[in-house]
């Protein structure tokens, strides 16, 4: 049974394109077939991070509109087979979205992937109502701070209650990815704590995301961190959030902090 | 223990725990406005009905704002009328 989950903040800037992408390739690597649909729609961003944003030439809104068939909008990945991409428009009105198409879209999506990841947009107002309404997961990505912890709790407000199955009375399952995770910071007690924010959304942990170079090695080169670099500690820390996400129990690791002493002395005196 | 013991004197030190506490406090609030239905929203609905039976208006210039003090909370209610809205008055009674 196909899953449709959505990534959302509220609070832009988060990490959801990066962690859209970054989790799709790693399902995928992981032998799921996986969509992940970019609702960003008039600031679209998910093509440029898979590195297919010379190949686009129809949109979710084209397919919405039936001015073009799902088979002629969907991208399928160079590197991985069953990984596909449907991309946003980048210049059409984000009034062109209707909820009924959105809702046909999306139940055609289930027919032909086990996953549809929907890329966020920012806010509250519609971009974003569209992309959680049909889901039947959630990823609530925050960073450790508190405006995104604050939109997190709104989002998950939102979630509880505009979505089709809140109005079915049913519940969409939710996780909270924490990215950008800096360990230096939050063992300085500069940054929330993991527990804390946990605590105050009362929400399930799906995985921790250091902030990392590598994120934006991966993005300059078009590649999703989890395939750009499988080894390195942001991938794998995607991947394992991934399994979790397929019902795999794995141990969640806190990113370490990796600093030379010099590094650890002049950290302690700026601080 | 002494990680620990380490880790809590810093904690102490930092500026999150201030962040936790700020954040706890305002999200109980927040929580509980939305889980209201929209006062306001039906506030500015009844009194633009009110007023539009006496008075033709435009319905984007009701503003209703509450304002939360520490003992009192005040509704302010802000209505642009046109000019020569007292002429209309007139012939309406
Ligand atoms: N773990 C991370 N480490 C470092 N930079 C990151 C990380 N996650 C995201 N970023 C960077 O943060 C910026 C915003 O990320 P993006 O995924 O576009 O956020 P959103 O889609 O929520 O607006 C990008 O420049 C991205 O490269
Ligand atoms: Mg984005």
């Amino acid at each position: 049974m196909a899953k449709v989950l959505v990534v959302t903040s509220g609070k832009g800037g988060v990490g959801k394109t990066t962690s859209t992408a970054a989790l799709g390739a790693a399902l995928a690597q992981q032998g799921e077939k996986v969509v992940v649909v970019d609702f960003d729609v008039g600031l679209r961003n998910l093509d440029l991070i898979m590195g297919a944003e010379r190949r686009v030439v129809f949109d979710l809104i084209n397919v919405v509109q039936g001015v073009a068939k799902l088979s002629q909008a969907l991208i399928r990945d160079k590197r991985l087979e069953n990984l596909w991409l449907l991309p946003a428009s980048q210049t059409r009105d984000k009034d062109a979205l209707t909820d009924e198409g959105v809702r046909l879209v999306i139940e055609d999506l289930r027919t032909k992937f086990d996953w549809v990841l929907c890329d966020s947009p920012a806010g509250i107002e519609r971009g974003a109502t569209l992309a959680m309404r049909y889901a039947d997961e959630a990823v609530i990505v925050a960073n450790p701070e508190v405006s995104s912890v604050r939109d997190a709790d709104r989002i998950i407000g939102m979630l509880d209650s505009k979505t089709a199955k809140a109005e079915k009375g049913e519940q969409v399952k939710k996780h909270v990815l924490i990215t950008r995770y800096d360990t230096g910071r939050a063992t300085r007690g500069e940054m929330l704590n993991i527990d804390d924010i946990l605590e105050i959304l009362a929400t399930p942990l799906l995985g921790i995301i250091p902030e990392s170079q590598d994120v934006l090695r991966a993005s300059n080169v078009g590649s999703p961190v989890t395939l750009n670099n499988a080894a390195s500690t942001p991938a794998r820390a995607y991947a394992d959030a991934a399994r979790r996400l397929n019902g795999e129990s794995v141990a969640m690791i806190v990113p370490a902090e990796r600093k030379s002493f010099m590094g650890r002395l002049l950290g302690r005196r700026a601080a | 223990m002494s990680m620990n013991l380490l880790r809590f004197i810093r904690r102490r030190s930092g500026s999150a725990p201030v962040a936790r506490e700020r954040l706890q406090i305002l999200l109980a609030h927040e929580r509980g406005l939305r889980s209201q239905p929209d006062l306001l929203g039906i506030l500015r609905e009844e009194i633009l009905a009110v007023v539009s039976r006496h008075v033709v208006l435009d319905p984007e210039k009701v503003v209703v704002r509450m304002d939360r003090g520490k003992s009192v909370s005040t509704l302010e209610v802000d209505i642009e009328l046109p000019n020569g809205f007292e002429k209309q008055l007139a012939v309406a009674s």
